[in-house]
């Protein structure tokens, strides 16, 4: 490629980033800003007094620390939960022939494409009846179950790339079918349930229609979408606490996605393949 | 994939060894076969598809075996048109053949799981919008009585429910257009510049991804504030409100969907560019092919099903909207203007307590959905994909 071309490309790639960046940027300097400063109608991409008052207010006037472990339960579980079971599956449905395959990987398509939030009115009632409303189980239960049908999709990719000869050659050394699936495909598989986690991580850590539908009356069981939107009420929106609060969200997903931001990339790839 | 042709040619025990040394011969006598019939158009996910995954997996050595793995089996599920090299090949699927009950032993977890919290909701969603369910029978003061298609009736009678299903579609198509379109072109772009411009770009972009829906919408919400926001001091808007008009706030939605999803189209086309070999393209531009053209016949085909699946994510994903909708116009907007199917659905059966109604409206988002899929299967049967 000439120079010039180059050139432009990488000037409009760096503009490009700071425009999708400048969000994030803002979100962040709004949480350091005093009220003063946010609430001004000459807004300046800078400040020159950052302080903590919104954290504060945050944490002081609601039990932040306790939405964000609530949070951090629901999503950990979620993850564990749903990528051993998917692996388990995945692994059921590329290395084995059996009958109904095709249809159960059908059926697992179809799956995905259910709109989730169309079930909320049927869920709510079967965990009324489970007695589960008002508990972190009642967010945990269908994030899982609707995770695993992309988890199961994307990791097939994944299992079916480690190669066949490995199989034969564990049973041939005398290894049983358990040890070769938990200490061979399992490390090799790891990757792609890493890229496979973020996106059941994202959903689980990001609801808000199952929080605001099935934790009604106990707020210690809260999630940090529900708690965020206490400061934000519409006519009079307390925009600090909003934003101080969107940071202490956001930060954990963004640590999470810069840690296994290789994999993704690569994971992506190799899923999309099959 | 029917399991005949595999469970006929399983070997004795005894032979392992030989469908296991005729593995790799049967990998180089094929792999030119593989590159010869992906010039040839349908075949190309065999060609193109191949390398994907070995870039930077540890399982390098994958590339071989997955390639004959599937161009295998797609030989066994086209039924009888096996080469003389097939068979062996079959042969070595043999340890696998041999499941018994394990695969569902595996399978069984996730299915327990699926059907209790899937599978029977959706039922229940079925059964609840024939129906006639609300506070009352919720709170068992009333017996619920069966409607029959009464839901429906109503709600096909009702005009604001055709208004919210037109703007659904129509945002959701912008939505998926806009996002396609940005992806595709940065992820092109991605490949153009050197490590430090993309670095940040990547980095720019996982920042967008990773942001909660809920604090995106309240982020752009706040740039775009009348009063406090930058947005329209910039351009020199004064205070115009973006969620007061209809199409205005609808805009403001479709950014932060586009901001906050164009990442992943991104990422993913970025990553299958890159798996695409580079002889092919050395090749192209050798050949004397301009870049548009090797953009054309060399990538677009190769990338073709990468592009079918994060057009289907996006629509699945775009059709389906109801946090950004729902904090961002409050809850659907003035007069329910901004309202979406989703968010439509949750007004009728929380907040207004008329499950049933709410019910049938998911089934419809269901069925709209499930046609998509379905066009989806068919993509990928054309294109020969091997489930």
């Amino acid at each position: 490629m000439r120079r010039p071309w180059r050139l432009a490309a990488e000037v409009s790639a760096l503009l490009i980033a700071a425009v999708v960046a400048f969000p994030l940027y803002w979100m962040v300097l709004s949480a350091f800003k005093p009220a003063g400063e946010i609430e001004s109608s000459e807004p300046r991409p800078w400040t020159l007094s950052p302080n903590l008052d919104s954290f504060r207010r945050v944490f002081g006037q609601q039990e932040f620390g306790r939405y964000f472990l609530n949070s951090l339960v629901v999503a950990v579980t979620v993850v564990v939960v749903s990528a051993l079971i998917a692996f388990l599956a995945a692994t059921a449905v590329t290395r084995f022939r059996f009958r109904f395959r095709t249809t159960l990987l059908i059926m697992f398509l179809v799956a995905q494409m259910v709109p989730v939030e169309a079930l909320t009115i049927p869920l709510f009632f079967q965990m009324r009846d489970f007695g589960q409303l008002n508990t972190l189980g009642s967010l945990i239960l269908p994030h899982i179950a609707f995770s695993l049908p992309f988890a199961i999709w994307m990791l097939r990719g994944f299992v079916k790339a480690v190669p066949e000869a490995l199989e034969e050659a564990a049973y041939i050394d005398g290894a049983s079918r358990r040890r070769f699936l938990w200490q061979i495909l399992f490390p090799l598989v790891f990757p792609g349930l890493v890229a496979t986690s973020v996106f059941s991580f994202i959903s689980a850590w990001n609801d808000f229609l199952f929080a605001k539908s099935f934790i009604i009356s106990d707020t210690s069981q809260s999630t940090l979408p529900m708690a965020l939107l206490v400061f934000f009420k519409p006519d009079e929106p307390d925009w600090g606490g909003v934003m101080a609060g969107s940071t202490v969200m956001t930060i954990p997903v963004l640590i999470f996605f810069v840690l296994v931001q290789r994999r993704l990339v690569s994971g992506l790839g190799g899923a999309v393949k099959d | 994939m029917t399991n005949r042709p595999l469970r006929g040619s399983v070997p004795p025990p005894g032979d392992e060894q030989t469908p296991k040394g005729s593995g790799p011969a049967a990998t180089s006598a094929r792999a030119p076969g593989t590159a010869l019939s992906a010039a040839a158009g349908t075949a190309v996910r065999g060609g193109g598809a191949g390398p994907v995954p070995v870039k930077s997996r540890q399982a390098g050595a994958a590339r071989p075996g997955s390639g004959v793995g599937s161009g295998v089996s797609r030989g066994a599920g086209r039924g009888l048109g096996r080469g003389p090299g097939r068979g062996a090949g079959v042969g070595r699927k043999s340890p696998l053949a041999r499941g018994g009950w394990t695969p569902w032993l595996y399978l069984a977890p996730a299915l327990v799981v699926l059907g209790g919290l899937l599978v029977y909701p959706v039922y229940q969603l079925g059964l609840i919008s024939f129906l006639e369910y609300t506070q009352a029978q919720v709170s068992g003061g009333e017996p619920t009585t069966f409607q029959g298609f009464g839901n429906y009736a109503t709600l096909f009678k009702d005009e604001q429910f055709w208004q919210v299903l037109l703007a659904t579609v129509v945002f959701a198509a912008a939505c998926v257009v806009s996002t396609l379109a940005l992806g595709c072109a940065l992820a092109v772009l991605l490949t153009r510049v050197r490590a430090v411009p993309r670095l940040a770009l990547m980095l720019a972009a996982l920042g967008a991804w990773a942001t909660p829906a809920v604090t995106g919408s309240t982020v752009w919400l706040l740039l775009f504030d009348p009063d406090f926001g930058p947005v329209n001091r910039v351009l020199g808007l004064g205070d115009h409100s973006w969620t007061y008009g209809r199409y205005s706030a609808f805009a403001l939605v479709l950014l932060e969907v586009v901001w906050c999803s164009f990442p992943f189209v991104m990422v993913t086309v970025y990553a299958g560019i890159r798996a695409v070999p580079t002889e092919v393209l050395e090749a192209a531009s050798l050949d004397g092919a301009s870049q548009w053209r090797i953009w054309r016949s060399v990538l677009a085909p190769m990338l073709r099903p990468i592009l079918v699946v994060v057009t289907i994510q996006s629509v699945i994903w775009d059709f389906k909207v109801f946090t950004q909708i729902y904090v961002m116009t409050n809850g659907g907007g003035i007069a329910g203007q901004n309202l979406v199917l989703n968010v439509y659905a949750y007004q009728k059966a929380f907040a207004s307590s008329q499950y049933g109604l709410g019910s049938a409206i998911g089934v419809v988002m269901l069925l709209m959905l499930l046609a998509v899929t379905l066009v989806y299967l068919r993509l990928l049967r054309r294109q020969g994909e091997e489930l």
